[in-house]
């Protein structure tokens, strides 16, 4: 028989000698297996004398267990190489970047309205449509517009044949959502609105957000409270100073340009305001009773105001955008600095 | 609206500086657009006379000039302007002097001391360029300063005046306003009548009373042709943006601006017969004073003679009875056509005139007898010892009506939210100057001749407020019961759909709604678009009825760009006609939103790890598909004009068509020069809009199996056909059947292709067992086998 101590020895040094798992199991059914020296060790007992046969026992016992535990720390030690030779395999650079499709984005005028769209919506402002080839009737006369009235004057209209033409602003669909609704009522109309003029500051189709409210409480200085709050949030300038101007809408009276401190140069005076620190930046007043008068509205019970305001205008004034035509030539790289 | 501030502080001078006035003019609903100085700052220039010349010793170019300015003695002053002589009155800036950049100091030159300069218009920055010395008037007084002779210290008030004040159109009109708005005193001259001198009166006939309430007229004989227009009218006309004339021609335009009044003087000599106002018979001819002709309206007014028209009324006389360089008699006119009766007629002949903008708005109906006469008066006073006037003929019919109108005090309060008191009201009206009485508590205010903008309740609530300020006005929250709006879940919003595109790489883009005709031909197979009347420009002559063209256009231009990879979309109205029968909206054009997207360039941008590929139909097919998703809907292959007829499907909903996507068609790639396929896809917003309401179905426990089904077809076969069978064919247990692999080559014949189909199979409540899903297996195969001739691959 081997000496237990040598067949130990032997065990740890071949182990440590391999460093894959297959080999490991051959190895390990040398001295383990049912062939193997220990099990041979074992055989040896009968031919010992007997009272020394369960002190021999015990030892080839505690050889088996040291070899078995050095055959399984080695294991443990040539798993935790293999793995760590994996992990540093896969490793990867995290700088490279991520793959896919990209993202595009919305039109900046999409996003002025919609941050408009929200900023009503949060006062319980409902939002209506309305057609872009309109009639004389809802561009005009409903509007108290009257044939030949200087007003149609001011604005230089599309027309598509006699009786129709492209809206020139969204007012039309103060008519139409009055005939459709009873009041109280709370509007707004964002859309398309053409006009015959192109120069550097005109474009012939831009985009207004019209806004209606009918109650019977309802009066100017709501209205001068309401646009007034408006500018602020759309700025986010809660010290933004506002002021009313007496104006002429043939479907407004009282009637008023709003003004607002140039957002700019905070009311400085710059290119943008002329250097007048102020900024005009939507028309609006009470609704006309003649405009009551046509869609069925008591006017001596309700009030209402109206207001149009321009959204390439907030727009540019907001992201502080030159020229407005930019708007409409659809340049990506103009496009995605909205994104 | 343009004039002279020191004109107008003759009238009425509060003590403002002019941006003062400016500012309170604006905030008072009469906007100052611009204010510009009547010169530019300079000082120390006064009237010199040169007295004598000699020529400068030591240059051929220059002149030594003794220069009269003032009290001192002459000035030595050198001089290199061609056109010095003596007795010339001249600027001539002292030692001393500022003029733009530069200041006048004592000088050498070339060894001569020169004691001042003598100035052309452009030194003193009166002009844009000159040649020589300014020349002035040969009694200009000596010593006088400049600025003081010419009245330079003056400053140009430029209104953007709203339609409905035309009594502003006047510098008494805006006088008036300002003495309302600051509360100065007005003071406005007397217009007594002018001593007739024997004339006999011109007799005229109102053919048209209802269009010409009211028209005077007289003859003026015997205006000196040589007679020159004073300098202080000829500066006030300019400072009005007029350009002085002739002196008849330049006093009609003096009370024009004065008093808002337009006139017109006829030559007497070209006048046959009686004065007549009438209409114009259909197609009139009349030659204009500008030397256009124009062919005539029955509805436009006409000032006639008995052979002819003489004068478009109220918009433009006429050439042949225009006052020329050597007319000493004249007829002069000063009427009221009403509003009505003018309005859009000089626009829809092209014309624009002072006269025709005042009438369009309208004019003081109680003013052409003064003005007439304040005419006369100016015309006699300049006009040469032998300038006479005859009598004043006035025919008078039924004028506006100024009725007067109810005012609630306790309205206005309501209206404008603030709490005036009666007896504000009250003073703010009469500041205005409008008279009015007081019964049953409500004020009944009596408009005056000159102002067409008062007629209702609500027009004097204006004034009040207007008068009041509307800074000065409370600013609060309505007041009114707070709802919330209804939130439909079955309706997606617009922002939803685009944002699902944002996140699917597309860009936004806002086309116009206005396309060449061309496009429409080309991407929408429309021969007869709608067409606009009065287009900006030939390439926005027509409405587009689809949103291709723009597409393409934009997607152009980012290629010029040099941008290689462009994926966009727009959501817009379309124009159409409506068909015969068509329901759904109102009118005779229908005008459904659309979304469309275009998509070019590689289908992923370029990036590591990721083969580069063209993006094809399957790619934006699959984006198509995501915006209706949980719907699905159904894809038929149908040419589209825009598209190539091979990979071009309409798409459903449904029985209803919504929208097609597609290849661009290979034609229109070339010819809009695109140097890769694009492919686009346009929808119904209204489709994509709706949703169903989720609803909860109980999820099986009891385990789904896979079985796949493979078959090869003929290659003609679609298939979505297959897929449709087979859903409808399906029995209960099969919950979903979907393609999973296309085949074509090695081993499958060249018109064939082979199919693999997954399908799902699952019970609600208990396993399934072999034999029912061999048969719902079987079922399927017999149905693709029966079918569409499919051989089942094994």
């Amino acid at each position: 028989m081997q000496d237990l101590e040598q067949i130990q020895q032997d065990a740890n040094a071949l182990f440590q000698s391999i460093d894959n798992l297959a080999e490991l199991d051959q190895a390990k059914a040398r001295f383990l297996g049912k062939q193997g020296v220990l099990a041979a060790a074992m055989r040896t007992l009968g031919s010992v004398p007997a009272e020394e046969r369960p002190a021999l026992g015990v030892r080839i016992n505690q050889a088996k267990d040291a070899v078995e535990q050095a055959l399984r720390a080695r294991r443990e030690a040539i798993q935790a190489a293999q793995l760590e030779s994996q992990l540093r395999a896969e490793a990867l650079d995290v700088t490279l970047p991520g793959r896919g499709l990209g993202r595009g984005g919305e039109h900046p005028v999409t996003r002025t309205l919609e941050r408009i769209e929200g900023l009503f919506h949060s006062l319980g402002f409902d939002v209506a449509e309305g057609p872009e080839i309109e009639t004389d009737f809802y561009n005009f006369t409903a509007l108290n517009i009257p044939q030949d009235h200087p007003a149609r004057a001011m604005h230089d209209t599309f027309y598509v044949d006699a009786a129709h033409l492209l809206r020139t602003h969204t007012s039309p669909v103060q008519i139409r959502y009055m005939q459709a609704h009873e009041p109280p009522l709370k509007v707004i109309a964002p859309g398309r609105v053409y006009r015959c003029d192109s120069d550097v500051t005109h474009t012939p189709m831009f985009h207004q957000v019209e806004g209606l409210w009918v109650d019977e409480q309802v009066d100017f200085s709501a209205l001068k409270g309401l646009l007034a709050e408006f500018m602020q949030r759309f700025f986010e300038q809660d010290d933004l100073k506002v002021r009313f101007r007496p104006s002429f809408f043939p479907f407004t009276e009282p009637s008023a340009e709003m003004d607002i401190a140039c957002v700019i140069c905070r009311g400085a005076g710059c290119r943008v305001c002329s250097h007048t620190g102020w900024l005009e930046v939507l028309g609006c007043g009470m609704v006309h009773p003649e405009v009551f008068r046509h869609v069925g509205v008591d006017s001596e019970r309700y009030l209402g105001f109206a207001f149009g305001l321009g959204v390439e205008r907030l727009a540019m004034l907001r992201y502080g955008v030159n020229d407005l035509r930019l708007f409409f030539e659809n340049d990506l790289r103009f496009l995605a600095q909205f994104n | 609206m343009k004039f002279s501030e020191n004109w107008l502080r003759t009238f009425v001078n509060p003590p403002l500086t002019s941006g003062e006035l400016a500012q309170r003019l604006t905030l008072g609903g009469v906007e100052v657009e611009a204010l510009e100085p009547a010169a530019p700052a300079f000082d120390g220039v006064v009237v010199g006379e040169v007295l004598g010349l000699a020529p400068h010793p030591n240059a051929d170019r220059l002149q030594v000039c003794q220069v009269a300015a003032g009290a001192d003695a002459p000035l030595t002053i050198v001089c290199g302007a061609k056109n010095v002589h003596v007795g010339a009155k001249v600027p001539c800036a002292r030692v001393g002097a500022h003029l733009p950049g530069i200041t006048i100091k004592e000088a050498k030159v070339r060894g001569v001391t020169s004691s001042g300069m003598l100035c052309s218009a452009q030194e003193l920055g009166m002009a844009e360029s000159s040649e020589g010395l300014w020349l002035l008037a040969a009694e200009a007084p000596v010593g006088e300063d400049l600025r003081r002779y010419l009245d330079l210290d003056d400053t140009l008030f430029t209104l953007k005046l709203t339609p409905n004040r035309s009594d502003c159109l006047s510098v008494v009109g805006v006088a008036r306003e300002v003495a309302a708005l600051t509360g100065a005193a007005l003071s406005l001259p007397e217009r007594p009548p002018v001593r007739v001198d024997g004339e006999a009166a011109m007799p005229v006939v109102v053919a048209a009373p209802q269009a010409c309430p009211r028209y005077c007229g007289r003859v003026v004989r015997g205006v000196d042709p040589q007679a020159a227009t004073p300098a202080w009218m000829a500066r006030r006309l300019e400072r009005g943006g007029l350009r002085a004339v002739s002196l008849i021609v330049d006093v009609t335009n003096y009370v024009m601006l004065e008093w808002g009044q337009p006139l017109h003087a006829f030559d007497l000599t070209k006048i046959e017969g009686a004065i007549t106002v009438r209409f114009a018979r259909a197609a009139e001819k009349l030659t204009l004073l500008n030397g256009q002709t124009v062919s005539l309206d029955a509805d436009m007014l006409v000032i006639a003679d008995d052979r002819q028209a003489l004068a478009l009324a109220g918009i433009m006389g006429g050439e042949d009875s225009a006052v020329g360089s050597a007319t000493t008699d004249i007829f002069l006119e000063s009427a009221f056509f009403t509003p009505n009766a003018l309005a859009g007629r000089a626009r829809r002949l092209g014309l624009a005139s002072d006269a025709a903008y005042r009438f369009e708005r309208g004019v003081d109906f109680e003013g052409p007898r003064a003005a007439l006469e304040h005419a006369t008066r100016l015309l006699v006073r300049l006009g040469g010892a032998d300038a006479r006037c005859g009598a004043v003929t006035e025919w008078v019919g039924t004028l506006p009506a100024r009725d007067p109108i109810r005012l609630r005090p306790e309205r206005v309060r309501r209206v404008l939210g603030v709490s005036l008191g009666d007896a504000d009201m009250a003073a703010l009206l009469a500041r205005e100057g409008l008279e009015f009485d007081v019964r049953d508590g409500a004020f009944f205010v009596s408009p005056p001749s000159a102002r067409f903008d008062l007629a209702l309740e609500v027009d004097l609530i204006e004034e009040i407020a207007r008068l009041h300020g509307y800074d000065r006005l409370p600013s609060g929250a309505a007041r009114g019961a707070s709802h919330m709006r209804p939130m439909p879940e079955s309706v997606r919003r617009t922002a939803e759909l685009r944002g699902l595109l944002v996140a699917r790489d597309y860009q936004e883009v806002i086309n116009y709604s206005f396309v060449p005709p061309e496009w429409e031909a080309d991407f929408a197979g429309q021969p007869d678009p709608v067409r606009l009347r009065n287009p900006i420009a030939s390439h926005l002559a027509v409405m587009r009825s689809n949103l291709m063209g723009g597409l393409i256009e934009t997607l152009r231009g980012n290629l010029n760009r040099s941008q290689e990879r462009v994926r966009i979309f727009e959501v817009g109205r379309c124009f159409l006609r409506r068909r015969e029968g068509e329901e759904g909206g109102e009118g005779i054009f229908s005008q459904p939103v659309r979304i469309a997207g275009l998509c070019y360039g590689s289908a992923k941008a370029e990036q590591w790890g990721v083969p580069g590929r063209d993006v094809d139909f399957y790619d934006v097919k699959g984006d198509v598909e995501a915006l209706f998703w949980p719907h699905r809907p159904r894809f038929a292959a149908a040419p589209h004009p825009a598209l190539h007829p091979g990979q071009s499907a309409q798409v459903f909903m449904g029985q209803a068509l919504v929208g097609w996507v597609g290849q661009i068609h290979p034609q229109w790639q070339q010819k809009y020069a695109l140097p890769r396929p694009a492919v686009a896809f346009e929808l119904s917003l209204e489709a994509l809009k709706g949703r169903t309401l989720p609803a909860f179905a109980e999820i099986s426990r009891m385990p789904q199996v896979r079985r796949d089904l493979a078959v090869t077809v003929d290659e003609r076969i679609s298939v979505g056909a297959l897929l449709e069978c087979l859903r409808d064919a399906r029995p209960e247990i099969v919950t979903a059947v979907d393609v999973f692999d296309v085949y074509r080559g090695k081993g499958i014949d060249s018109d064939k292709k082979s199919l693999a189909f997954r399908v799902l199979m699952q019970d609600t409540h208990k396993t399934l067992t072999d034999r029912q899903m061999d048969e719902a297996m079987a079922l399927l195969t017999d149905v693709l086998c029966t079918r569409f001739d499919a051989k089942l691959r094994t």
